[in-house]
């Protein structure tokens, strides 16, 4: 076993263990790996924002190209800052109200087309394509039942009696088929991260692995 | 003896050969030629931004006979420019007789595309000058109509039900199996002395999950003011911060305890996904609330919370909209509010005409949805002929 000559890859080690021994229980060696990576990254996060938003959108604009409009989101934003006075606290409500319309109003048309229209389209040409045959037209009739079904799973302007209890059911197997498929689907994407710390243990630390 | 003889004539009939002077080697011969594509169009780009053109070409006639490797696009601003002034905009394989140059300079301005074929054998010819072609920018995507017609009958679906609500109308929802939980996992913490948990994902709040996730904050503040219960509520996001910290100020006010509201219990952690998450597994091993809520937007740390959680003992409610997430909420917490069940939730415990009114605008556009899916479904096998129709209005471009 050769150990790394590298400072700053017996760093990074040790922090791994030390996350890593949260798996016994929560100790004084997690909490200085956990403040430390709390602490480093909102700081980072800051200089990332200021890099990313506030010099490409404020102050190149502004004071390289001298385009002023800039200037008037720039107060918008700043607006924020008055949460710190308890008189003028009411008037971050306007940046609010600012973001929150935008992003709705910029939100909505492409949800419809995307998560409803296409939806739609797929739904009905797979049950009906009858060109394709075989399983095909079978999958796109189970796929056209479970979009009818899991639908009424969601219909809250009712009680789930009747019909309406038989559909809701047949849509929660639906949706919960989907959910073991995405469960299982995930976790191998979780062990591959697992795979490469202790690869990183390993091959960059103690050099086990070539 | 004999095979000795033999080897050695072989031997010696090599070296002969080696000896003998070598036949100049052919010079490469030109590749065949090519014939060049045939009449080039260039037109703006529909439906678009600007600074887009569209060309298309007849295909070289060797392309059928799969000489034809691919498609060179140039662009210049005059048909007579020599060589040089014409700049290479796109590649495309064969098969394929259109490109769009999303390169255009400038909108309003005559350019000119010329299309080089380039065969498999190394040889290309190039097709004559196109038609001048000028982008523009379109106010209205035409091909997006059918989605213009769905948002406007959506919205005034919605507002008719907010009106009728607000006019005192009375609007049923039915009762959500997680939500039963929220009074019963207040008042366990309020036994045990513990705090409550609320992380209100981790998204911008522009991500309808945290509207929804920070409406219910509003109703767990009141509840928690009212049992005098404490409250933290981490935040991952500067903005969300912001607003969870008014939400739950509010909450106190109405309940008429502003005195009891802990400033500090509304915190900012960290921007940092990962880092945010061992921040909240921190904050669950040390301070051990009895009640953990996660509602919102999660990715990737969804299980690493939800599982420290219930390794501390808490109940555990979540709800979010994230597909991917969901199984892992499912699996380790004690109730999970799936999908638009969060949304219900919100409207549901808050109660408020707008969000009631919304709630019974989605409901009854999703009985819509079903409805056209059924009607297009069986006027699709009746007359096979209107399929295509039905399926080009649900086309969006």
């Amino acid at each position: 076993m050769i150990f790394s000559t590298n400072p700053w890859v017996w760093v990074a080690a040790i922090l791994t263990l030390c996350i890593f021994s949260f798996l016994y229980r929560e100790n004084p060696f997690y909490r200085f790996a956990e403040h430390l990576f709390v602490g480093v990254s909102a700081g980072y996060g800051v200089a990332v924002y200021f890099n990313n938003a506030i010099m490409p959108n404020l102050y190149v604009p502004v004071f390289v190209h001298h385009d002023y409009l800039f200037i008037i989101p720039g107060l918008i934003g700043m607006m924020f800052f008055f949460r710190f006075s308890s008189k003028l606290g009411f008037l971050i409500l306007i940046p609010l109200a600012m973001l929150l319309g935008m992003s709705s109003g910029m939100g909505i048309a492409p949800t419809i087309q995307a998560d409803i229209i296409r939806q739609m389209q797929s739904t009905i040409g797979d049950a009906t394509s009858a060109g394709q045959g075989g399983w095909a037209l079978v999958w796109g009739i189970v796929t056209f039942i479970g979009v009818i079904a899991t639908l009424s799973y969601f219909f809250f302007s009712r009680e789930q009696k009747g019909a309406l209890k038989v559909s809701a059911n047949i849509g929660i197997w639906f949706i919960m088929i989907g959910f073991g498929a995405s469960f299982g689907n995930t976790v191998m994407a979780r062990i591959s991260l697992l795979i490469g710390r202790v690869q990183f243990l390993l091959t960059d630390w103690i050099h086990i692995i070539k | 003896m004999r095979s000795i003889t033999v080897i050695g004539l072989i031997l010696l009939g090599s070296a002969a050969a080696l000896t003998q002077p070598m036949p100049a080697a052919p010079a490469d011969p030109a590749p065949p030629p090519v014939q060049p594509p045939g009449l080039v169009t260039a037109m703006d780009t529909p439906n678009d931004a600007g600074n887009s053109i569209s060309v298309d070409w007849r295909p070289s006639p060797d392309e059928a006979q799969g000489l034809v490797e691919g498609y060179v696009v140039y662009r210049s601003e005059s048909a007579e420019a020599p060589e040089s002034l014409w700049t290479r905009v796109g590649y495309v394989p064969y098969g394929l007789n259109q490109s769009r140059d999303q390169s255009v300079p400038e909108n309003g301005m005559d350019f000119f595309y010329r299309v080089r074929v380039v065969s498999r054998l190394g040889a290309s010819a190039v097709s004559q000058a196109s038609n001048p072609a000028r982008s523009s920018e379109q106010w209205y995507n035409s091909m997006r109509t059918n989605a213009l017609i769905a948002s406007l009958l959506f919205v005034a679906i919605v507002v008719y039900f907010i009106t009728m609500a607000q006019k005192g109308q009375h609007l049923f929802v039915r009762r959500i199996a997680g939500l039963s939980a929220v009074e019963e996992a207040v008042g366990r913490a309020t036994e045990m002395g513990r705090p409550i948990l609320f992380v209100p994902g981790l998204s911008s709040i522009s991500d309808v999950a945290t509207i929804a996730a920070l409406n219910i904050l509003g109703q767990v503040a009141k509840k928690t003011a009212e049992y005098d219960t404490p409250l933290l509520v981490p935040n991952r996001d500067p903005v969300v911060y912001t607003v969870a910290q008014e939400v739950v100020k509010e909450a106190y006010s109405e309940i008429g305890r502003p005195d009891a509201y802990n400033h500090d219990s509304v915190f900012y952690l960290t921007d940092s996904q990962m880092g945010f998450a061992s921040g909240v597994d921190g904050i669950m091993t040390r301070e051990r609330p009895a009640t953990n809520f996660f509602m919102g937007m999660f990715w990737a740390e969804s299980l690493i919370l939800a599982e420290t959680g219930a390794a501390t003992g808490a109940i555990q409610i979540a709800g979010t909209d994230a597909i991917h997430q969901l199984p892992f909420f499912i699996t380790a917490c004690d109730y999970t509010l799936i999908g638009e069940e969060l949304y219900a939730a919100s409207a549901y415990l808050a109660r408020d005409p707008k969000l009631l009114g919304t709630l019974k605008g989605q409901d009854w556009s999703k009985a819509l949805i079903v409805l056209l899916l059924v009607a297009g479904l069986a006027l699709s096998l009746i007359n096979p002929g209107v399929r295509g129709f039905i399926l080009n209005i649900l086309t969006v471009g």
